[in-house]
């Protein structure tokens, strides 16, 4: 009895080696195919630390600390392209979310019963968040010009496709009760979703949309590396310009902005489930 | 007159109602009876159209109900109303407006997604309420009632839609024996009050010898009884319920399981 358990347990240990040995191989087959060269990564890692020192430099070679006015001297101007793409960010979120919210109930096997057009929904959403934001913002930087109406398209796209999908699933997961009631009175679908449903998610929809802002902020900051408005395009400039102290200065106003924006809505959030649960 | 003629339900294989034939003149109060799983529910919801029938027919006076489709089915559901055992309001909605849906029939998409209700209709929704002794919470949210309030609140939205008839799925099977009487009287009282007739699914029959005009009893989807509630002997009683007759015929209600309650409070 007892041998047959060490046995069982040496058994499973192998075939656990095994399958960690398989996963090392397979990473090494696939980082060589890709021409990933862990030698080059190595030689190289030293230059990213370097470059962030290097950043952290005045043009004089001073620390950037011992000068802030020096260091942040174009607070200004990356101030008000800190505000736009904010407002990238918000108006991206808040269309893509009311679109999102808008096809989401076609979206979910509980609620429309016709399979092509459920199936037509899901498959443009997932198209919409299958696509990264800033190949978007490239396509429409060709159509519309540079400016902040390409990044908030991007950003309002991708937004939709992921909020749609996310929203499906958690109307998927409502109590039918409300909706059996509503459809027994003759409601009409519509009115069902009204009065059944959105009540039932609303306090989720509102939850996922702010932490979706959270990520819209992050999205909007590099929507300027491909000239579709914000701050991306001062950041990519800098870089590119190898003004070194810039680039410093515009990505600590950013991470400064995200933790606090992260902050806030989390708070918020809270609350929402807070009120939830009750 | 509601009838239903050769009305089938097939689930799969599975047979939930067959052959059911009946004639339901206007204003009874008819208590449907059976063991569990014996079709009482199926029955109820094909009426509604929640359940379309695989066969046979639904008429109410000359209306061909089986063959209603978009307005005209939520419109004779408006006409059918339920009632649910487990209630089948909106928990995080108020009151007044869970009654308010009993109108959302009558009134434009346009005007009831922005809540736009007429001051009749929000009269009509508040005497409803006062008929059973409840306005006064109209304002809470209807997750905060109990059991018993909920059904109240579930039988004055049935009150508002005008129907010609109240289908009532065991409606008291997770409520305590005090609620019970008052959503059993409230039923009642609807029939007599408004003349609206009542099919009322039961699983006590004791409950049912007392309030109903009319008993049905089906077993294994078949009208097995169909008369008034004296007839029902002890030995049709038996033949009905089977094994589960003892406990149908003793403790009226009580045996709802705690666990029902507590997902309906
Ligand atoms: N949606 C469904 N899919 C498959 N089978 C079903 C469905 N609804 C009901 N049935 C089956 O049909 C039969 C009748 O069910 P029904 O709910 O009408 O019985 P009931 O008399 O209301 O029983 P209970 O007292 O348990 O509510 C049962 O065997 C049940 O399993
Ligand atoms: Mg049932």
């Amino acid at each position: 009895m007892m041998r047959a358990y060490a046995e069982a347990v040496a058994a499973r240990r192998a075939r656990t080696a095994l399958g960690l040995v398989i996963l090392l191989l397979l990473a090494a087959v696939s980082a060589h195919v890709s021409e990933v060269d862990i030698g080059k990564f190595v030689d190289h890692i030293g230059g990213v630390g370097g470059y962030f020192d290097r950043t952290l430099r005045l043009e004089s070679g001073a620390r950037v600390w011992t000068d802030p006015a020096d260091w942040l001297w174009g607070w200004k101007r990356w101030g008000r392209l800190l505000v736009d793409t904010l407002l990238i960010a918000y108006l991206g979120t808040v269309l893509g979310v009311i679109a999102g919210f808008f096809l989401c109930f076609l979206a979910a096997e509980n609620l429309t019963r016709s399979r092509p057009l459920r199936f037509a929904v899901r498959r443009f959403l997932e198209a919409c968040r299958t696509v990264p934001e800033i190949v978007f913002a490239l396509v429409f930087v060709v159509a519309f010009g540079l400016g902040p109406l390409p990044g908030v398209l991007a950003i309002l796209i991708h937004t939709m496709g992921a909020m749609g999908k996310l929203f499906a699933e958690v109307v998927e997961n409502i109590d039918m009760n409300p909706v059996e009631g509503a459809t027994a009175s003759g409601a009409g679908w519509v009115q069902v979703v009204r009065f059944a449903v959105v009540p039932q998610v609303l306090p989720n929809f509102a939850s996922y949309s702010l932490l979706r802002f959270e990520i819209n902020v992050r999205g909007a900051a590099v929507m300027g590396f491909v000239g579709a408005g914000g701050i991306g395009q001062d950041l990519v400039e800098a870089i590119r310009k190898f003004h070194y102290s810039d680039v410093s200065a515009i990505l600590l106003i950013l991470i400064a902005t995200v933790m606090v924006i992260d902050l806030l809505t989390e708070r918020l959030r809270h609350r929402l489930m807070g009120r939830g649960a009750a | 007159m509601l009838r239903l003629e050769g009305l089938v339900k097939n689930f799969g294989d599975k047979r939930a109602v067959d052959n059911v034939s009946l004639a339901v003149p206007a204003g009874q109060l008819v208590g449907v009876i059976g063991r569990s799983g014996a079709g009482k529910s199926t029955l109820l919801r094909m009426i509604n159209r929640l359940v379309d029938p695989t066969s046979g027919r639904i008429e109410y006076d000359g209306i061909d109900v089986t063959a209603l489709q978009r307005a005209d089915l939520r419109a004779w559901r408006a006409r059918s109303a339920m009632i649910f055992q487990q209630f089948n309001l909106v928990g995080r909605l108020d009151v007044l407006t869970n009654v308010l849906m009993g109108r959302l029939n009558k009134v434009s998409t346009t005007r009831s997604v922005l809540k736009l209700w007429s001051d009749e209709d929000k009269a009509l929704a508040l005497a409803a309420l006062e008929q059973f002794g409840i306005a006064g919470i109209a304002a809470q949210r209807a997750e905060s009632l109990s059991g018993g309030q909920q059904q109240r609140v579930a039988i004055a939205r049935a009150l508002v839609q005008e129907p010609d008839m109240i289908l009532a799925d065991e409606p008291v099977a997770s409520l305590d024996p005090r609620n019970t009487r008052i959503v059993m009287d409230a039923l009642r009282r609807v029939n007599r009050h408004f003349g609206i007739t009542v099919l009322c699914n039961l699983h006590s029959l004791d409950l049912a010898r007392e309030y109903c005009d009319r008993l049905v009893g089906i077993s294994a989807g078949r009208v097995v009884f169909d008369d008034v509630p004296a007839a029902l002997t002890e030995h049709v009683a038996r033949e009905l319920y089977g094994l589960e007759a003892d406990e149908v015929m003793d403790m009226p209600a009580s045996r709802a399981p705690a666990g029902v309650v507590a997902v309906a409070a």
